[in-house]
């Protein structure tokens, strides 16, 4: 057994996180900066965090995720990492020339109290940072939240840095979007393209960490958000965000500074979630829906009742973020699966109060935890108590999966062991169409490799 | 790209690649890139400046002092629960992401695919975390019931003042098992090195000595600085148990605690990992009398020289023979694969930047493919691994160096192995060298570029200049390196595979090389019409 350690009985735990389902705020941060068009991420603290974020994002997309570091010694720990920070913004400008340095703190440089904005500010007032070039920062203390965390912080700061109002009005829709893939990102801009929305995508990762080969490398490849981009977020007719917890503090921060309303909607993940996207984005755009989108919606619907018999009842236990795990939960339920078990580790008291609308009496077994001590360890246990019949969740999911002999499918971040992810979306009408044909394979991978030789069969 | 320049009378002479990387950085960057980029020259003793800050700014490789220590050291022992004190993302990226492979006997202990953190909060930040960190072991003793829990301090633990080896012996005292903590905050030095040294240190302190197994084998050693990515330690052993030398304990892969605890019963310690093991190497001979040399198992050749010197130290016919025994067998399989691949990697170019001792001994696994080896350099490495130990003694010792403790040793009257002082000094007098190590320089051909951390805008430059056929490095230079259309050998993580260690390694090494040194892929990587005139385009159907 692979973790011969975890045991059917649950004692509880205040203090210690076995397995977390979460990771630190920095990468997070990191992963918003790249959806960026000429960002280079910063991170000021010790090396071996940009280290980690940048193994961690590279593993997973498995392309080149490029981010520089304050490189803290004991001494900058000492007397705080101002020179560091003047230093790697001097070095950054000279030899890498990105347009836009986003710097993102560490619990190091929090915890002995430097100030990000001061500091930049100092550069800035010293003629360090370029005409026509930017330096950002976002608070991601390490402590707090989660990665998620990270992300929505650094979103907010380049929203709060950038949009800009003025007189002129724009006909396009802001969307700010929780934390996705970037195969996701381009199926948001292809179903707002369907529906003849113009939109500005923050951030928008797709062209940045799936580029093609083409035997040469650039460091600044052509996708991201650009700066006119957004500039010009202040002047869209709305925002459409998705994700309370990756998205919603940019949005706030949009409509406080642009007056630029926006609604806040779940990551569109399965159909229902979709639908209120599409609904959104409509609402937004001041568009109707058009019959290729219903066409869309259709295709999904009949695989999900040409397959119906093979999700019914069936018991899920299911682990990431917030964001995509409501979505989750929800398409889940509109299948007639049962999400038995749901752990994040990204706090937030939304989770119970959305779980439960999600869920109200549909599953009564559903435990679901989130925050401090909801770790994998503890979703472990509870499949101990009682097996599932699907595992959802990032790569090391595998783990349980194979001690337990459950089908497993690959959701979330990270995921380092297949590949897919980067280029073929979970989210829309298409992406649900991608999550039953990876519930419908491992579910049906399990029933050939495990069926009696008399009923095996050949058509399902 | 420039086309490929004629080797064929030995390696260009590189400055003016070396002027052009540093034309690009602010004059006191240039001045001190400057020096960690040596023309080598195999002849001369030339100083490289190694094992100091990396310049914020600089997109490096380098990780930090906790990854050298939980990740490196630590990381791969299986009997013991690795408790990260501080925000979880540190316990987070040192979850399983070495590879470090373990054979688990039946009813055994192993908590590598386990993560352990406090996941310190802010209020633990601003009231301390001493508490959490307490209430936490107990858990995990409560939980897991384990022999030994290491405590591993992450950057804020140390600034805001939590005391780790406090809490350790309080909850030794408690719980009645061995329980040790580190300092290795992150900043702590400049690189993974400084948390090698704290790790050797924390294991030497607490483990080492701690049980007097009696004597297995006739002859009993040790090895250190292997860490069983993707199973080499597996292919050691095995070699060892066949000729009959009992491996009590590597530091560490594959490797638990509890065999570390009687680690000082060998006769000899052989290390591979010079840079990040040799403080244990040396704190055991001088306490325990345990004599130490470098080994390489990475290499056929280099595996049959290290077998061979292990069967001279002990000057046993017996073993001897049993040796070159196996020797004999294994070079011919090894042989039978390298005369297939070695025509068609003859005179091809590798560059490696990696680790403290693999961009060196794999030189000598290139060396056997006839792969010449243009540039290389280490990550986290000190002088003494690139010219040899010895210029340990002029190594000036800086800030940054001082701050880690360097333990005060004393001799164990009652383990003290005078006999093998004798025995040391017997063979040396017949030209048998400890405490060998000549570092990468010596071994690197004249005009090769020799780089220290090397950095993301120097990569860009090696590859223009040299377009080499394969680049090694890890995880985050692989895909910018393959951007290029030049293929990366990860050689952290060996890209999944391996092992490359020992005679049937070198053999997974040859038949890797054939794939990625012969592969077509990358010829189509260009469109064909991207190759071709471009076609008019029209607006009739007919034209």
């Amino acid at each position: 057994m692979l973790l011969r350690h975890t045991t059917k009985e649950v004692k509880e735990r205040k203090a210690l996180t076995v397995n977390p389902a979460k990771t630190c705020q920095p990468v997070g941060a990191m992963y918003a900066a790249l959806g960026v068009h000429g960002c280079l991420p910063h991170s000021h603290g010790s090396q071996g965090c940009c280290s980690y974020h940048r193994s961690a994002l590279t593993r997973h997309y498995k392309e080149p995720v490029m981010a520089a570091t304050s490189s803290f010694t004991e001494g900058s720990s000492v007397f705080g990492g101002q020179a560091n920070l003047l230093q790697a913004i001097d070095n950054i400008f000279g030899i890498y020339e990105p347009q836009i340095i986003a710097v993102h703190s560490t619990c190091l440089s929090e915890t002995i109290g430097d100030d990000l904005g001061q500091i930049v500010g100092k550069a800035k007032d010293d003629g360090r940072i370029p005409e026509g070039k930017h330096v950002v920062q976002a608070s991601t203390p390490s402590y707090v939240g989660s990665h998620v965390t990270g992300y929505a912080n650094m979103l907010e700061a380049f929203v709060k840095y950038f949009a800009f109002k003025t007189d002129e009005k724009l006909r396009q829709v802001n969307l700010l979007s929780g934390w996705v893939e970037p195969s996701d990102m381009r199926e948001l801009k292809r179903l707002a393209g369907l529906m003849d929305v113009k939109t500005v995508l923050l951030p928008d990762t797709s062209d940045v960490v799936d580029t093609p080969m083409t035997g040469k490398y650039q460091m600044y490849p052509k996708g991201g958000t650009t700066i006119d981009e957004m500039v010009s977020m202040g002047n869209s007719m709305g925002t459409v965000a998705l994700g309370e917890w990756g998205a919603k503090s940019a949005a706030i921060a949009l409509d406080n500074k642009c007056k630029v309303p926006f609604s806040m909607n779940d990551v569109p993940v399965g159909i229902s979630a979709t639908d209120r996207f599409i609904q959104a984005l409509s609402t937004a755009g001041k568009v109707s829906i058009p019959e290729i989108i219903s066409e869309e919606r259709g295709r999904l619907m009949d695989m999900m009742t040409d397959m119906h018999q093979y999700f019914y009842g069936k018991r899920v236990a299911l682990f990431g973020d917030p964001d995509t795990l409501l979505p989750l939960t929800e398409f889940l339920l509109d299948l007639d699966m049962k999400p038995v078990y749901i752990v994040s580790g990204t706090p937030g008291k939304r989770f119970t109060q959305r779980m439960e609308e999600i869920l109200g009496d549909k599953v009564s077994e559903t435990k679901f935890k989130n925050g401090p001590n909801a770790d994998m360890f503890l979703l472990h246990q509870w499949i101990k108590e009682e097996p599932v019949d699907l595992l959802i969740g990032n790569t090391y999911g595998k783990y349980i999966a194979r001690d337990e002999n459950i089908p497993f499918v690959r959701m979330g971040f990270p995921i380092i062991d297949r590949v897919g992810h980067s280029y073929f979306p979970t989210v829309g009408y298409q992406g649900g169409l991608r999550i039953l044909e990876k519930i419908l394979g491992a579910i049906m991978d399990k029933i050939d490799a495990t069926a009696p030789e008399e009923s095996f069969e050949l058509v399902m | 790209m420039p086309n490929k320049k004629d080797y064929t009378n030995g390696l260009p002479d590189p400055s003016q690649l070396k002027e052009e990387m540093l034309a690009k950085y602010p004059r006191k960057v240039a001045k001190k890139r400057s020096k960690a980029m040596v023309i080598n020259d195999p002849e001369e003793n030339q100083e490289i400046a190694a094992n100091i800050r990396t310049i914020p700014g600089i997109i490096t490789q380098r990780g930090c002092t906790y990854a050298g220590c939980k990740g490196v050291v630590l990381g791969p022992t299986r009997d013991i629960i690795n408790l990260v004190h501080g925000p979880i993302g540190c316990s987070f990226y040192a979850w399983l992401t070495r590879r470090n492979q373990t054979r688990v006997p039946e009813g055994g202990d192993n908590f590598i695919t386990y993560s352990f953190s406090t996941d310190m909060q802010d209020e633990n930040i601003v009231f301390g975390g001493e508490k959490k960190l307490k209430e936490a072991i107990r858990e995990a003793f409560d939980i897991f019931n384990p022999s030994s829990i290491g405590i591993f301090s992450t950057c804020p633990v140390g600034l805001i003042g939590d005391d780790v080896h406090a809490v350790a012996r309080e909850m030794k005292e408690e719980l009645g098992i061995n329980i040790f903590g580190f300092s290795c905050e992150g900043y702590r030095g400049v690189s993974q090195s400084a948390g090698h040294h704290i790790a050797n240190n924390g294991v030497f302190k607490n483990v080492v000595g701690n049980n007097d197994r009696p004597r297995k084998g006739k002859f009993q050693v040790n090895l250190l600085g292997e860490y069983n990515i993707g199973g080499d330690a597996f292919e050691i052993e095995a070699l060892f148990e066949e000729v009959g030398v009992e491996l009590l304990s590597t530091f560490s892969g594959n490797s638990t605690i509890e065999s570390m605890e009687y680690s000082h019963t060998a006769d000899l310690n052989m290390v591979m990992c010079h840079r990040s093991i040799n403080y244990i190497a040396e704190m055991m001979e001088e306490k325990y009398g345990i004599p130490w040399f470098k080994v390489n198992f990475i290499g056929a050749e280099s595996t049959a020289k290290s077998l061979r010197k292990m069967a001279d130290y002990f000057g046993d016919k017996e073993l001897s023979a049993k040796v070159e025994e196996v020797i004999a067998r294994e070079m011919a399989k090894v042989k039978a694969v390298a005369d297939v691949v070695k025509p068609k990697t003859e005179g091809k170019l590798a560059m490696m930047f990696v680790g403290g001792s693999r961009a060196h001994h794999y030189q000598d696994l290139f060396t056997e493919l006839g792969v010449k080896t243009v540039s290389a350099g280490y990550e986290f490495a000190h002088r003494d691994d690139y010219e040899g130990r010895e210029v340990i003694p002029n190594i000036k010792i800086d800030a940054d160096t001082r701050n880690i403790e360097d333990l005060v040793v004393e001799k164990d009257e009652a383990h003290f192995r005078d006999d093998l002082v004798e025995k040391k000094a017997k063979l040396e007098e017949s030209g048998y060298q400890f405490k060998d190590y000549k570092g990468m320089m010596p071994d690197m051909k004249k005009n090769s570029l020799v780089i220290d951390d090397v950095n993301h805008w120097e990569t860009e430059k090696l590859i223009e200049f040299y377009k080499p056929d394969v680049f090694c490095a890890g995880i985050k230079e692989k895909y910018v390196v393959q951007k290029y259309g030049v293929p990366l050998k990860q050689l952290h993580s060996y890209d999944y595979g391996g092992p490359y260690a020992a005679f049937g390694g070198a053999i997974n090494f040859y038949t890797e090389m054939e794939r990625m040194l012969g592969t077509k892929i990358w010829k189509l990587v260009d469109a064909p019409w991207k190759l071709e005139p471009e076609i008019v385009g029209s607006v009739t159907v007919d034209a």
